[in-house]
Protein backbone atom coordinates (compact mmCIF):
# COMPACT_ATOMS: atom_id res chain seq x y z
CA UNK A 1 0.00 0.00 0.00
CA UNK A 2 1.21 3.41 -0.80
CA UNK A 3 0.49 6.72 0.28
CA UNK A 4 -1.41 8.67 -1.95
CA UNK A 5 -3.28 12.20 -2.69
CA UNK A 6 -6.16 11.22 -0.90
CA UNK A 7 -5.24 9.37 1.64
CA UNK A 8 -6.24 10.74 4.49
CA UNK A 9 -7.82 7.50 5.46
CA UNK A 10 -4.92 4.45 6.02
CA UNK A 11 -6.36 1.48 3.86
CA UNK A 12 -5.40 -2.30 5.31
CA UNK A 13 -2.48 -3.95 3.66
CA UNK A 14 -4.13 -5.89 0.52
CA UNK A 15 -5.04 -9.86 0.46
CA UNK A 16 -3.13 -11.87 -2.46
CA UNK A 17 -5.35 -14.04 -2.83
CA UNK A 18 -7.75 -10.94 -3.76
CA UNK A 19 -5.33 -9.97 -6.45
CA UNK A 20 -5.41 -13.33 -7.98
CA UNK A 21 -9.21 -13.19 -7.97
CA UNK A 22 -9.60 -9.47 -9.40
CA UNK A 23 -7.38 -10.73 -11.83
CA UNK A 24 -9.42 -13.97 -12.68
CA UNK A 25 -12.28 -12.48 -12.90
CA UNK A 26 -10.56 -10.11 -16.04
CA UNK A 27 -9.38 -12.98 -18.02
CA UNK A 28 -12.84 -14.66 -17.35
CA UNK A 29 -14.31 -11.35 -18.83
CA UNK A 30 -12.43 -11.06 -21.25
CA UNK A 31 -13.14 -14.35 -22.55
CA UNK A 32 -16.80 -13.24 -22.81
CA UNK A 33 -17.69 -13.89 -26.45
CA UNK A 34 -17.51 -10.03 -26.95
CA UNK A 35 -16.21 -10.34 -30.62
CA UNK A 36 -19.31 -8.33 -31.86
CA UNK A 37 -19.00 -5.43 -30.27
CA UNK A 38 -15.45 -3.84 -31.06
CA UNK A 39 -15.59 -1.10 -28.44
CA UNK A 40 -15.24 -3.45 -25.28
CA UNK A 41 -11.94 -2.50 -23.20
CA UNK A 42 -9.26 -4.91 -22.30
CA UNK A 43 -10.21 -6.10 -18.80
CA UNK A 44 -7.28 -7.54 -17.82
CA UNK A 45 -4.81 -5.17 -18.84
CA UNK A 46 -6.63 -2.71 -17.59
CA UNK A 47 -6.55 -4.77 -13.60
CA UNK A 48 -2.78 -5.10 -14.54
CA UNK A 49 -1.72 -1.81 -14.62
CA UNK A 50 -4.08 -0.93 -12.10
CA UNK A 51 -2.29 -3.32 -9.57
CA UNK A 52 0.85 -2.69 -10.88
CA UNK A 53 0.15 0.92 -9.83
CA UNK A 54 -0.79 -0.16 -6.46
CA UNK A 55 1.39 -2.37 -5.28
CA UNK A 56 4.38 -2.73 -7.80
CA UNK A 57 5.78 -5.32 -5.55
CA UNK A 58 3.41 -8.11 -6.00
CA UNK A 59 2.22 -7.53 -9.48
CA UNK A 60 5.02 -7.37 -11.98
CA UNK A 61 5.81 -8.43 -15.03
CA UNK A 62 5.95 -12.31 -14.40
CA UNK A 63 2.05 -12.14 -13.90
CA UNK A 64 1.69 -10.28 -16.72
CA UNK A 65 3.65 -12.18 -19.14
CA UNK A 66 1.54 -15.54 -17.95
CA UNK A 67 -1.88 -13.96 -17.93
CA UNK A 68 -0.41 -12.70 -21.73
CA UNK A 69 0.10 -15.92 -22.71
CA UNK A 70 -2.96 -17.44 -21.97
CA UNK A 71 -4.98 -14.76 -24.05
CA UNK A 72 -3.23 -15.38 -26.77
CA UNK A 73 -3.72 -19.32 -26.62
CA UNK A 74 -7.65 -17.95 -26.16
CA UNK A 75 -7.60 -15.59 -28.68
CA UNK A 76 -6.50 -17.38 -31.50
CA UNK A 77 -3.55 -14.59 -31.96
CA UNK A 78 -0.42 -15.05 -32.60
CA UNK A 79 1.78 -16.56 -29.59
CA UNK A 80 3.34 -14.11 -27.59
CA UNK A 81 1.41 -10.59 -28.85
CA UNK A 82 -0.61 -9.54 -25.57
CA UNK A 83 2.57 -11.17 -23.87
CA UNK A 84 4.43 -8.89 -24.77
CA UNK A 85 2.19 -5.84 -24.31
CA UNK A 86 1.35 -6.51 -21.24
CA UNK A 87 4.65 -6.79 -19.92
CA UNK A 88 5.83 -3.41 -21.26
CA UNK A 89 2.98 -1.94 -20.06
CA UNK A 90 3.18 -3.72 -16.22
CA UNK A 91 6.85 -2.15 -16.54
CA UNK A 92 5.61 1.40 -17.30
CA UNK A 93 3.02 1.36 -14.84
CA UNK A 94 5.34 -0.37 -12.22
CA UNK A 95 7.90 2.25 -13.07
CA UNK A 96 5.61 5.21 -13.17
CA UNK A 97 3.70 4.18 -9.88
CA UNK A 98 4.56 6.94 -7.49
CA UNK A 99 4.13 9.49 -9.79
CA UNK A 100 0.68 8.46 -10.70
CA UNK A 101 -0.53 8.32 -7.11
CA UNK A 102 -0.01 11.25 -6.27
CA UNK A 103 -3.17 12.95 -8.44
CA UNK A 104 -6.37 12.93 -8.21
CA UNK A 105 -8.72 9.58 -10.19
CA UNK A 106 -9.43 11.76 -12.81
CA UNK A 107 -5.85 12.85 -13.50
CA UNK A 108 -4.81 9.44 -12.60
CA UNK A 109 -7.27 8.42 -15.30
CA UNK A 110 -5.46 11.03 -17.78
CA UNK A 111 -2.08 9.20 -16.91
CA UNK A 112 -2.89 6.08 -17.13
CA UNK A 113 -4.54 6.52 -20.53
CA UNK A 114 -1.43 6.44 -22.26
CA UNK A 115 -0.25 2.87 -21.36
CA UNK A 116 -4.00 1.76 -22.10
CA UNK A 117 -2.94 3.23 -25.34
CA UNK A 118 0.29 1.42 -25.70
CA UNK A 119 -1.61 -1.85 -25.52
CA UNK A 120 -3.40 -1.60 -28.66
CA UNK A 121 -0.14 -0.14 -30.02
CA UNK A 122 2.06 -2.83 -29.45
CA UNK A 123 -0.36 -5.48 -30.75
CA UNK A 124 -1.01 -3.75 -33.79
CA UNK A 125 2.40 -3.22 -34.08
CA UNK A 126 3.28 -6.29 -33.74
CA UNK A 127 0.42 -7.92 -35.98
CA UNK A 128 0.85 -5.42 -38.55
CA UNK A 129 4.72 -7.07 -39.05
CA UNK A 130 3.14 -9.86 -39.34
CA UNK A 131 0.87 -8.64 -42.32
CA UNK A 132 -2.27 -7.98 -40.71
CA UNK A 133 -4.69 -4.81 -41.73
CA UNK A 134 -5.64 -2.05 -39.81
CA UNK A 135 -8.93 -3.11 -37.90
CA UNK A 136 -10.37 0.54 -37.89
CA UNK A 137 -10.47 3.19 -35.08
CA UNK A 138 -13.17 1.19 -33.22
CA UNK A 139 -10.18 -0.30 -32.30
CA UNK A 140 -8.96 2.29 -30.20
CA UNK A 141 -12.43 2.56 -28.39
CA UNK A 142 -11.78 0.47 -25.58
CA UNK A 143 -8.81 1.96 -23.73
CA UNK A 144 -10.95 5.33 -24.14
CA UNK A 145 -13.58 3.17 -21.94
CA UNK A 146 -10.92 1.80 -20.04
CA UNK A 147 -9.79 4.92 -18.86
CA UNK A 148 -13.53 6.25 -18.12
CA UNK A 149 -13.68 2.91 -16.24
CA UNK A 150 -10.45 3.94 -13.66
CA UNK A 151 -11.58 5.89 -10.95
CA UNK A 152 -14.99 2.65 -10.52
CA UNK A 153 -12.58 0.31 -10.48
CA UNK A 154 -9.94 2.06 -7.87
CA UNK A 155 -13.14 2.37 -5.66
CA UNK A 156 -14.08 -1.54 -6.51
CA UNK A 157 -10.69 -3.01 -6.09
CA UNK A 158 -9.76 -0.99 -3.25
CA UNK A 159 -12.98 -1.67 -1.27
CA UNK A 160 -11.92 -4.64 0.49
CA UNK A 161 -8.66 -2.42 2.26
CA UNK A 162 -11.15 0.31 3.43
CA UNK A 163 -10.88 0.21 7.64
CA UNK A 164 -14.46 0.35 9.10
CA UNK A 165 -14.78 4.16 10.27
CA UNK A 166 -15.20 3.64 14.30
CA UNK A 167 -13.94 7.39 15.62
CA UNK A 168 -12.63 7.48 19.25
CA UNK A 169 -13.32 10.78 20.66
CA UNK A 170 -10.50 10.27 23.35
CA UNK A 171 -7.64 9.49 20.37
CA UNK A 172 -8.70 11.64 17.78
CA UNK A 173 -5.73 10.37 15.28
CA UNK B 1 38.43 -5.42 -2.95
CA UNK B 2 35.51 -4.24 -3.65
CA UNK B 3 32.40 -4.79 -1.37
CA UNK B 4 28.64 -4.27 -1.89
CA UNK B 5 26.55 -3.55 1.33
CA UNK B 6 24.29 -6.52 1.97
CA UNK B 7 20.79 -5.75 0.25
CA UNK B 8 18.10 -4.33 3.32
CA UNK B 9 15.18 -5.63 1.32
CA UNK B 10 15.10 -8.35 -1.17
CA UNK B 11 13.47 -6.96 -4.62
CA UNK B 12 14.35 -9.10 -6.67
CA UNK B 13 16.40 -9.17 -10.17
CA UNK B 14 16.58 -5.39 -11.41
CA UNK B 15 13.24 -4.40 -13.13
CA UNK B 16 15.10 -3.17 -16.58
CA UNK B 17 16.78 -6.95 -16.74
CA UNK B 18 13.86 -8.65 -15.83
CA UNK B 19 11.79 -6.44 -18.63
CA UNK B 20 14.57 -7.31 -21.08
CA UNK B 21 13.83 -10.78 -20.24
CA UNK B 22 10.02 -11.08 -20.88
CA UNK B 23 10.45 -8.81 -23.33
CA UNK B 24 12.78 -10.89 -25.23
CA UNK B 25 11.25 -14.48 -24.28
CA UNK B 26 7.72 -12.86 -25.85
CA UNK B 27 9.68 -11.51 -29.06
CA UNK B 28 11.22 -15.23 -29.31
CA UNK B 29 7.49 -16.94 -29.25
CA UNK B 30 5.96 -14.71 -31.40
CA UNK B 31 8.48 -14.92 -34.52
CA UNK B 32 8.80 -18.56 -33.92
CA UNK B 33 4.92 -18.34 -34.15
CA UNK B 34 4.76 -16.07 -36.97
CA UNK B 35 7.89 -17.39 -39.21
CA UNK B 36 8.29 -21.39 -37.64
CA UNK B 37 4.46 -22.34 -37.06
CA UNK B 38 5.88 -25.14 -34.81
CA UNK B 39 4.87 -23.98 -31.13
CA UNK B 40 1.34 -25.39 -31.94
CA UNK B 41 2.01 -28.46 -29.02
CA UNK B 42 2.67 -25.77 -26.91
CA UNK B 43 -0.88 -24.07 -27.49
CA UNK B 44 -2.36 -27.52 -27.35
CA UNK B 45 -1.23 -27.62 -23.99
CA UNK B 46 -1.65 -24.59 -22.71
CA UNK B 47 -5.36 -24.45 -24.09
CA UNK B 48 -6.29 -28.00 -21.84
CA UNK B 49 -6.05 -24.56 -19.13
CA UNK B 50 -7.42 -21.97 -21.15
CA UNK B 51 -10.44 -24.15 -22.28
CA UNK B 52 -12.28 -24.55 -19.05
CA UNK B 53 -12.11 -20.89 -18.15
CA UNK B 54 -13.39 -20.18 -21.40
CA UNK B 55 -15.82 -22.85 -20.92
CA UNK B 56 -16.97 -21.09 -17.88
CA UNK B 57 -17.00 -17.73 -19.59
CA UNK B 58 -19.77 -19.07 -21.90
CA UNK B 59 -21.78 -20.26 -19.58
CA UNK B 60 -24.03 -17.06 -19.04
CA UNK B 61 -24.27 -16.53 -22.89
CA UNK B 62 -25.09 -20.69 -23.38
CA UNK B 63 -27.63 -20.38 -20.61
CA UNK B 64 -29.51 -16.81 -22.12
CA UNK B 65 -29.57 -19.18 -25.29
CA UNK B 66 -31.72 -21.72 -24.60
CA UNK B 67 -33.73 -19.87 -22.32
CA UNK B 68 -34.84 -17.57 -25.27
CA UNK B 69 -35.16 -21.25 -27.28
CA UNK B 70 -37.11 -22.10 -24.18
CA UNK B 71 -39.75 -19.61 -24.50
CA UNK B 72 -40.18 -19.59 -28.31
CA UNK B 73 -43.68 -19.40 -29.26
CA UNK B 74 -45.85 -22.12 -30.29
CA UNK B 75 -47.35 -20.87 -33.20
CA UNK B 76 -44.22 -19.61 -34.55
CA UNK B 77 -42.60 -23.20 -34.33
CA UNK B 78 -45.59 -24.27 -35.89
CA UNK B 79 -45.17 -22.04 -38.61
CA UNK B 80 -41.43 -22.92 -39.16
CA UNK B 81 -42.91 -26.70 -39.57
CA UNK B 82 -45.09 -26.14 -42.05
CA UNK B 83 -42.59 -24.26 -44.08
CA UNK B 84 -39.72 -26.89 -43.64
CA UNK B 85 -42.27 -29.40 -44.65
CA UNK B 86 -43.61 -27.43 -47.69
CA UNK B 87 -39.39 -26.83 -48.77
CA UNK B 88 -39.33 -30.68 -48.71
CA UNK B 89 -42.03 -31.01 -50.56
CA UNK B 90 -40.57 -28.72 -53.02
CA UNK B 91 -37.43 -30.24 -52.98
CA UNK B 92 -38.28 -33.80 -53.32
CA UNK B 93 -38.50 -33.62 -56.80
CA UNK B 94 -35.03 -32.48 -57.29
CA UNK B 95 -33.84 -34.55 -54.86
CA UNK B 96 -35.06 -37.86 -56.20
CA UNK B 97 -34.12 -36.92 -59.81
CA UNK B 98 -30.42 -36.61 -58.28
CA UNK B 99 -29.56 -39.37 -56.94
CA UNK B 100 -31.32 -40.99 -59.85
CA UNK B 101 -28.60 -39.04 -61.79
CA UNK B 102 -25.47 -39.50 -59.76
CA UNK B 103 -26.36 -43.84 -60.18
CA UNK B 104 -26.59 -42.91 -63.72
CA UNK B 105 -23.00 -40.80 -63.49
CA UNK B 106 -21.54 -43.11 -61.78
CA UNK B 107 -22.05 -45.83 -64.36
CA UNK B 108 -21.45 -43.68 -67.43
CA UNK B 109 -18.02 -42.57 -65.91
CA UNK B 110 -17.65 -46.01 -64.95
CA UNK B 111 -18.23 -47.19 -68.91
CA UNK B 112 -15.55 -44.39 -69.78
CA UNK B 113 -13.36 -45.50 -67.28
CA UNK B 114 -12.75 -42.05 -65.67
CA UNK B 115 -11.99 -42.05 -62.18
CA UNK B 116 -15.39 -41.89 -59.75
CA UNK B 117 -16.35 -38.54 -58.51
CA UNK B 118 -15.15 -38.85 -54.52
CA UNK B 119 -18.63 -38.98 -51.72
CA UNK B 120 -18.94 -36.36 -49.24
CA UNK B 121 -18.93 -37.59 -45.88
CA UNK B 122 -18.32 -35.72 -42.55
CA UNK B 123 -19.91 -34.72 -39.06
CA UNK B 124 -21.62 -32.06 -37.94
CA UNK B 125 -20.47 -29.23 -35.65
CA UNK B 126 -21.89 -26.52 -34.08
CA UNK B 127 -20.04 -22.63 -33.75
CA UNK B 128 -19.05 -22.03 -30.15
CA UNK B 129 -17.88 -18.58 -31.09
CA UNK B 130 -15.81 -16.21 -33.08
CA UNK B 131 -12.34 -15.82 -31.92
CA UNK B 132 -11.41 -12.17 -30.47
CA UNK B 133 -9.00 -11.34 -32.54
CA UNK B 134 -9.76 -7.87 -34.19
CA UNK B 135 -7.15 -9.28 -37.00
CA UNK B 136 -8.36 -12.07 -38.29
CA UNK B 137 -12.01 -13.63 -39.23
CA UNK B 138 -11.69 -17.12 -37.33
CA UNK B 139 -14.11 -19.15 -35.93
CA UNK B 140 -14.26 -21.84 -32.70
CA UNK B 141 -16.39 -25.06 -33.68
CA UNK B 142 -17.02 -28.38 -30.51
CA UNK B 143 -15.44 -30.90 -32.33
CA UNK B 144 -11.17 -31.21 -31.91
CA UNK B 145 -8.62 -34.04 -31.72
CA UNK B 146 -11.28 -36.06 -29.67
CA UNK B 147 -13.43 -36.33 -32.96
CA UNK B 148 -10.34 -36.85 -35.22
CA UNK B 149 -10.61 -33.55 -36.55
CA UNK B 150 -7.33 -32.60 -38.55
CA UNK B 151 -5.91 -29.30 -39.65
CA UNK B 152 -6.67 -28.72 -43.53
CA UNK B 153 -10.10 -30.50 -42.84
CA UNK B 154 -12.95 -28.12 -45.19
CA UNK B 155 -15.97 -26.76 -43.44
CA UNK B 156 -19.16 -26.45 -45.09
CA UNK B 157 -22.72 -25.14 -43.83
CA UNK B 158 -26.15 -25.65 -46.15
CA UNK B 159 -25.34 -22.64 -48.86
CA UNK B 160 -22.31 -23.32 -49.13
CA UNK B 161 -18.20 -23.49 -47.79
CA UNK B 162 -17.26 -21.86 -44.88
CA UNK B 163 -13.72 -22.23 -44.18
CA UNK B 164 -11.36 -24.79 -43.13
CA UNK B 165 -9.71 -26.34 -39.96
CA UNK B 166 -6.63 -24.66 -39.39
CA UNK B 167 -6.14 -25.62 -35.73
CA UNK B 168 -7.02 -28.38 -33.61
CA UNK B 169 -7.07 -28.01 -29.69
CA UNK B 170 -8.33 -31.31 -28.03
CA UNK B 171 -12.04 -30.24 -27.53
CA UNK B 172 -12.41 -27.80 -29.80
CA UNK B 173 -10.85 -26.81 -33.40
CA UNK B 174 -10.29 -23.09 -35.04
CA UNK B 175 -11.79 -22.63 -38.10
CA UNK B 176 -10.48 -20.22 -40.70
CA UNK B 177 -13.42 -18.30 -42.92
CA UNK B 178 -13.04 -17.86 -46.41
CA UNK B 179 -13.28 -14.31 -45.79
CA UNK B 180 -10.14 -14.05 -43.37
CA UNK B 181 -7.38 -11.70 -44.77
CA UNK B 182 -5.02 -15.43 -45.62
CA UNK B 183 -7.01 -17.40 -47.15
CA UNK B 184 -7.62 -19.05 -50.55
CA UNK B 185 -10.01 -20.82 -52.00
CA UNK B 186 -9.55 -22.36 -55.81
CA UNK B 187 -12.71 -21.77 -57.38
CA UNK B 188 -14.08 -22.61 -61.23
CA UNK B 189 -16.73 -19.99 -62.30
CA UNK B 190 -19.97 -22.25 -62.84
CA UNK B 191 -21.23 -20.42 -66.47
CA UNK B 192 -17.74 -20.45 -68.19
CA UNK B 193 -15.99 -23.06 -66.35
CA UNK B 194 -12.94 -20.43 -65.82
CA UNK B 195 -10.63 -21.39 -63.17
CA UNK B 196 -9.35 -18.68 -60.68
CA UNK B 197 -8.43 -18.69 -57.26
CA UNK B 198 -11.11 -16.68 -54.36
CA UNK B 199 -9.14 -14.60 -51.80
CA UNK B 200 -10.60 -12.80 -48.62
CA UNK B 201 -10.62 -9.28 -47.90
CA UNK B 202 -11.15 -9.36 -44.19
CA UNK B 203 -13.82 -7.01 -44.43
CA UNK B 204 -16.50 -9.53 -45.26
CA UNK B 205 -15.92 -10.04 -49.39
CA UNK B 206 -13.70 -12.22 -51.56
CA UNK B 207 -11.79 -10.45 -53.95
CA UNK B 208 -11.20 -13.28 -57.37
CA UNK B 209 -7.51 -11.72 -58.37
CA UNK B 210 -5.59 -12.34 -61.75
CA UNK B 211 -8.58 -12.09 -64.32
CA UNK B 212 -7.91 -10.52 -67.07
CA UNK B 213 -9.25 -7.05 -67.52
CA UNK B 214 -11.83 -8.32 -70.45
CA UNK B 215 -12.61 -11.48 -68.51
CA UNK B 216 -15.61 -13.12 -69.25
CA UNK B 217 -17.03 -12.17 -65.64
CA UNK B 218 -20.67 -10.78 -64.95
CA UNK B 219 -22.26 -10.12 -62.18
CA UNK B 220 -24.74 -12.74 -60.83
CA UNK B 221 -21.80 -15.45 -61.73
CA UNK B 222 -21.90 -18.05 -58.95
CA UNK B 223 -18.04 -19.78 -58.08
CA UNK B 224 -17.38 -23.19 -56.98
CA UNK B 225 -14.54 -25.31 -55.77
CA UNK B 226 -12.54 -26.32 -58.65
CA UNK B 227 -11.51 -29.02 -56.40
CA UNK B 228 -7.74 -28.62 -57.85
CA UNK B 229 -6.17 -28.01 -54.46
CA UNK B 230 -7.03 -31.61 -53.33
CA UNK B 231 -8.27 -29.99 -50.00
CA UNK B 232 -11.95 -29.35 -51.31
CA UNK B 233 -14.06 -31.42 -52.95
CA UNK B 234 -14.98 -30.27 -56.33
CA UNK B 235 -18.37 -28.89 -57.11
CA UNK B 236 -19.18 -27.03 -53.50
CA UNK B 237 -21.33 -23.30 -54.10
CA UNK B 238 -18.40 -20.61 -52.80
CA UNK B 239 -19.17 -17.12 -53.84
CA UNK B 240 -21.10 -14.49 -55.63
CA UNK B 241 -19.94 -11.81 -57.92
CA UNK B 242 -21.05 -8.73 -56.74
CA UNK B 243 -19.00 -5.96 -58.47
CA UNK B 244 -16.43 -6.01 -61.06
CA UNK B 245 -14.61 -2.90 -61.89
CA UNK B 246 -12.60 -2.83 -65.05
CA UNK B 247 -10.05 0.11 -64.93
CA UNK B 248 -7.93 -0.19 -68.61
CA UNK B 249 -5.01 1.01 -66.67
CA UNK B 250 -4.45 -1.98 -64.83
CA UNK B 251 -3.87 -5.45 -66.16
CA UNK B 252 -6.28 -6.78 -64.35
CA UNK B 253 -9.81 -6.53 -63.30
CA UNK B 254 -11.14 -5.88 -59.53
CA UNK B 255 -13.74 -8.59 -58.93
CA UNK B 256 -15.78 -8.52 -56.08
CA UNK B 257 -17.53 -11.63 -54.63
CA UNK B 258 -19.89 -12.20 -51.82
CA UNK B 259 -19.48 -15.25 -50.02
CA UNK B 260 -22.63 -17.63 -50.22
CA UNK B 261 -22.61 -19.01 -46.93
CA UNK B 262 -23.47 -17.65 -43.82
CA UNK B 263 -19.91 -17.07 -42.91
CA UNK B 264 -20.71 -14.99 -40.36
CA UNK B 265 -23.89 -16.59 -38.86
CA UNK B 266 -23.73 -18.99 -35.76
CA UNK B 267 -25.08 -22.03 -36.77
CA UNK B 268 -24.29 -25.82 -37.43
CA UNK B 269 -21.91 -26.65 -39.97
CA UNK B 270 -20.38 -29.79 -41.56
CA UNK B 271 -16.57 -30.75 -41.03
CA UNK B 272 -16.63 -32.70 -44.36
CA UNK B 273 -13.69 -35.77 -43.78
CA UNK B 274 -10.47 -35.04 -45.78
CA UNK B 275 -10.17 -35.84 -49.19
CA UNK B 276 -7.66 -39.12 -49.67
CA UNK B 277 -5.00 -38.22 -52.09
CA UNK B 278 -5.44 -37.94 -55.66
CA UNK B 279 -3.83 -41.17 -57.15
CA UNK B 280 -1.12 -40.19 -59.67
CA UNK B 281 -0.54 -41.82 -62.90
CA UNK B 282 2.50 -44.62 -62.52
CA UNK B 283 5.22 -42.98 -64.10
CA UNK B 284 4.37 -39.41 -62.76
CA UNK B 285 4.10 -41.20 -58.83
CA UNK B 286 6.78 -42.72 -59.25
CA UNK B 287 8.91 -39.48 -59.65
CA UNK B 288 7.31 -37.66 -57.02
CA UNK B 289 8.31 -40.48 -54.71
CA UNK B 290 11.53 -40.29 -55.43
CA UNK B 291 11.45 -36.76 -54.85
CA UNK B 292 8.95 -36.92 -51.81
CA UNK B 293 7.40 -33.92 -51.78
CA UNK B 294 5.45 -33.09 -48.98
CA UNK B 295 1.95 -32.86 -49.36
CA UNK B 296 0.39 -29.07 -48.87
CA UNK B 297 -1.75 -28.68 -45.40
CA UNK B 298 -3.59 -25.80 -46.28
CA UNK B 299 -4.52 -24.42 -49.52
CA UNK B 300 -4.28 -20.92 -48.82
CA UNK B 301 -0.34 -21.32 -47.72
CA UNK B 302 -0.07 -23.46 -50.86
CA UNK B 303 -1.36 -21.29 -53.10
CA UNK B 304 0.45 -18.10 -51.68
CA UNK B 305 4.25 -19.49 -51.92
CA UNK B 306 3.61 -20.28 -55.13
CA UNK B 307 2.02 -16.77 -55.77
CA UNK B 308 5.38 -15.29 -54.28
CA UNK B 309 7.74 -17.82 -56.57
CA UNK B 310 6.07 -15.77 -59.67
Amino acid sequence: MQTSYSSSRILLPVRPWFIGLSLTVALLLNFLPTAAWPGVPDWLALVIVFWSVHEPRRVGMGLAFLFGVAMDVADASLLGQHALAYVLVAYGASSLSRRILWFPLAQQALQVFPLLLLVQLVQFSVRSMAGADFPGLAYFVGPCLATLLWPVLTFVLLLPQHQPVDRDANRPL
Amino acid sequence: MDHQPPPFFKRGPAPLALLSFYVTLSVALLVVDARLQTLEVLRQALSLFTHPVQQFAHLPAQLLDNATGYFVSLSRLQDENVQLKRARLENVTTLLRTQQLEVENERLRKLLAVKERQQASGQLAQILYAARDPYSRRIVIDKGQQDKVVAGQPIIDDAGVVGQVTRVFPFVAEVTLITDKEQAVPVQIVRTGQRSVVFGLGNGQLELRFLPANADVQNGDVLVTSGLDGIFLPGFPVAKVVHIERDTSYSFARIFCMPLAGVENFSEVMVLDPRPAVALPAQLASEAAGREAKPPVRAGQARKKRLRKD
